[in-house]
């Protein structure tokens, strides 16, 4: 007993051996196995233990599948814009214009809010807001703004990524709320002292400082947006494709090898992203 | 133990008294009778599409029989996967016929003994030999009667001949069309081309569900004089690469609003207005009505695109279960189902049986395409139709006499579900 507590690396494997198990039983087993069901063949009630390239050729063959990809990142993209601004902008209030701390907590959790419901519940709330007879078109008649129902409110890529940001702000808001908080306040006194004005602290000074905060909420919203594919089906009316779609369109047609290799295609596509993103910004300063 | 035992001798008196009994208990009524005590334990797990789970049928099931129906619904691709992949999720599959097809082969399903059916002799000519009168003719596509034999109780091959092992017992089905919004057209439609139609930019839509949806488009290609099918439930490549060309150009070009999956988005997307005119199910042409919004399930002129669904019993059920599973068939079939779905505007597989679950006027209005002579409402109370109003399509034989092509799987299934994914993502 005495030594094997003396035996550090035996300790060492021992102690991260729990979380390692269950990263290898739920994480990199799972993966395998879609990398393996990615060689096999497909009918259409069963699917063949093989070893062929075929769904990977079809992939790679077909333009849908750039179109698609394409779209991923048109929709990550835009709704990366629109989720760092405002989440910035949220945070930035929350941090430095409210002053006590438990107005700070208050508002924080106000944010939460919307968060208690379903995001299927709070993404389909917008269908009947933004339909042709819908609230948003009725209202602005009523105002006089338009004559005409305004057709592209809803089932386009104007919904899509609407229903993205109201998604997914909350992920932004959090690590960058997070890191302003922990910015020390008399670098802001200091800089102030002498003489920078609210501009030149904003951009020397906090935005350098919530890199990492906004790095980490940049990966949480690309990977849940290039994930995603409930959200595109519903607000495009399935009128548009992302990823996601490809690969639960495949899974509804018994194709799980074709969606296995697409899958992996875009699991690598989103470590890609998130190796670059990573080449800007040191996060594990945060952590 | 006394477990065991109960239930050999169960079974050992089963044997000889099924007969006997059946006969003596008369034939609605019968054999549930005899082992009323255990079977109250029994749940049978049914999975299917929204059209037929419904809540109504277990409780009434559970009044009737005395076991428990556990009723899940899912949409026609999830009820594809599970009958293919997941046999011990389920004891009866709430299948379509097109879907028995892909499916039979995995030999998750075993076949029934007709003998067992009451009511067999009854089952609509459909099913049977695929034809409504002996002189109907057989449309294109699935009809069910093409898949619903085969050989024996694990038979793998589907014959054409009344084999007395039936794979899927039929239960429900109709005859589809397109519907629309009669108030925002203003106009007689009489032909499925009007799908594409631009007067109706941005106000058309078609279901997303690759299988049924290019039959659909097969019709509106026909009736636009593009092209002349050979067999529409089976097409070639190029037929496929034609049909699915002309929607997406139709897409590209602003056609339509949405595309649907699921029975509610259909209802939604027409009682909202946003789609004047749209591929639909007869119920959803009723819950749009229900809310008091008029919607029409338009006759066209080249026909119904028609489908047919069925219970099948899952391979791996046996001993009580398995009696439990064809007491709940024989009940399925006896009538007060049969009426239940035919008061929503389906078809029951026995319809003489419905009849005595239906009012004189319900029948005539529902089965007959006589005027009503009095309110007509659905099993949920809500108001269909007043005195006087016809049933769209007319009667029965007229409806399923007027089908022109049954939903279908295709050799070239694979190569239609990938062009069907570019069309979606086009």
């Amino acid at each position: 007993m005495q030594k094997l507590r003396e035996n550090n690396a035996l300790m060492g494997w021992l102690m991260v051996s729990p979380l390692a198990s269950v990263l290898l039983v739920f994480l990199v087993a799972p993966i395998i196995m879609i990398v393996i069901v990615s060689f096999w063949r497909a009918t259409e009630f069963s699917i063949i233990p093989a070893f062929v390239w075929e769904n990977y050729e079809f992939l790679f063959g077909s333009p849908v599948t750039y179109t698609v990809f394409l779209n991923t990142f048109k929709y990550a993209l835009i709704t990366w814009i629109f989720t760092v601004l405002i989440g910035f902008t949220v945070a930035y209030y929350l941090a430095f214009h409210v002053r006590s701390l438990t107005w700070q907590i208050a508002l924080f959790l106000l944010c939460t809010i919307p968060f208690w419901t379903s995001n299927i519940i709070r993404m389909i709330s917008w269908i009947p807001f933004l339909g042709r007879n819908g609230i948003a078109n009725s209202a602005l008649i009523s105002w006089g703004v338009i004559d005409e129902p305004v057709e592209w409110l809803l089932f386009s890529d104007f919904a899509v990524i609407l229903a993205f940001v109201h998604l997914y702000t909350l992920f932004m808001v959090v690590p960058i709320f997070n890191t302003m908080m922990r910015i020390d306040k008399s670098l802001i006194e200091a800089a102030r002292d002498a003489g920078a004005n609210g501009v030149q602290i904003l951009w020397n000074i906090i935005i350098p400082l919530t890199k990492p905060g906004i790095m980490i909420g940049t990966i949480f919203v690309v990977t849940l947006v290039m994930g995603d594919f409930i959200t595109v089906r519903f607000m495009s009316g399935s009128q548009s494709a992302n990823v996601g779609r490809l690969i639960s369109n495949d899974i509804a047609l018994l194709q799980y090898p074709s969606a296995s290799a697409t899958a992996i295609i875009l699991l690598i596509t989103v470590l890609m992203v998130i190796g670059i993103l990573l080449r800007f910004v040191n996060i594990r300063k945060e952590l | 133990m006394t477990e065991t035992t109960k239930k050999l001798s169960r079974r050992s008196v089963l044997k000889g008294a099924t007969a006997t009994a059946a006969f003596t208990a008369g034939s609605t009524l019968g054999a549930p009778m005899i082992w009323a005590q255990n079977i109250k334990d029994v749940t049978i797990r049914q999975f299917g599409t929204g059209v037929s789970n419904l809540n109504e049928v277990a409780q009434k099931v559970k009044e009737d029989l005395g076991f428990t129906l556990e009723m899940t619904a899912l949409d026609t691709d999830s009820v594809t996967q599970r009958a293919a992949t997941q046999p011990n999720s389920f004891d009866i599959a709430d299948i379509e016929y097109f879907i028995c097809k892909k499916v039979w082969a995995a030999g998750n399903l075993q076949a029934m003994d007709t003998t067992k059916l009451d009511n067999y002799d009854k089952i609509v000519g459909i099913f049977r030999n695929g034809k409504l009168t002996p002189d109907s003719e057989i449309a294109q596509g699935t009809a069910p009667h093409t898949v619903g034999f085969t050989t024996g109780q694990n038979g793998t091959e589907f014959v054409q001949e009344e084999s007395g092992w039936m794979t899927l017992i039929p239960t429900i089905y109709n005859a589809d069309t397109l519907g629309i919004r009669p108030d925002l057209i203003n106009r007689p439609i009489n032909n499925w081309s009007e799908l594409l139609n631009p007067e109706f930019a941005g106000k058309a839509s078609i279901l997303d569900i690759s299988s049924i949806g290019i039959m659909d488009m097969a019709m509106v290609v026909e009736s636009m004089g593009e092209y002349t099918y050979p067999d529409k439930g089976n097409m070639t490549k190029e037929e496929i690469d034609l049909t699915i060309g002309i929607f997406t150009e139709a897409k590209k070009n602003g056609q339509f609003r949405a595309f649907w999956k699921s029975f509610d988005e259909s209802v939604n997307l027409m009682a909202s207005g946003e789609v004047v005119i749209q591929s639909m199910w007869s119920p959803a042409i009723t819950a749009v009505k229900s809310q008091g919004i008029p919607c029409v399930y338009q006759p066209l002129e080249e026909g119904y695109r028609s489908w047919g669904g069925g219970l099948g019993i899952s391979a791996a059920l046996s001993g009580l279960e398995l009696e439990a599973a064809y007491e709940y068939i024989n009940w399925y079939l006896s009538g007060w189902v049969g009426g239940f779905l035919m008061r929503q505007g389906y078809y029951s597989a026995v319809p003489e049986t419905s009849k005595a679950f239906m009012s004189e006027n319900e029948w005539g209005y529902w089965f007959e395409g006589k005027e009503a002579t009095d309110a007509i409402t659905s099993p949920f109370g809500d108001a269909l139709a007043g005195a006087g109003d016809v049933r769209d399509g007319g009667s029965f034989e007229e409806r399923m006499g007027a089908v022109a092509c049954w939903n279908s799987v295709m050799d070239e299934n694979q190569y239609m579900v990938r062009k069907w994914n570019e069309f979606i993502a086009a």
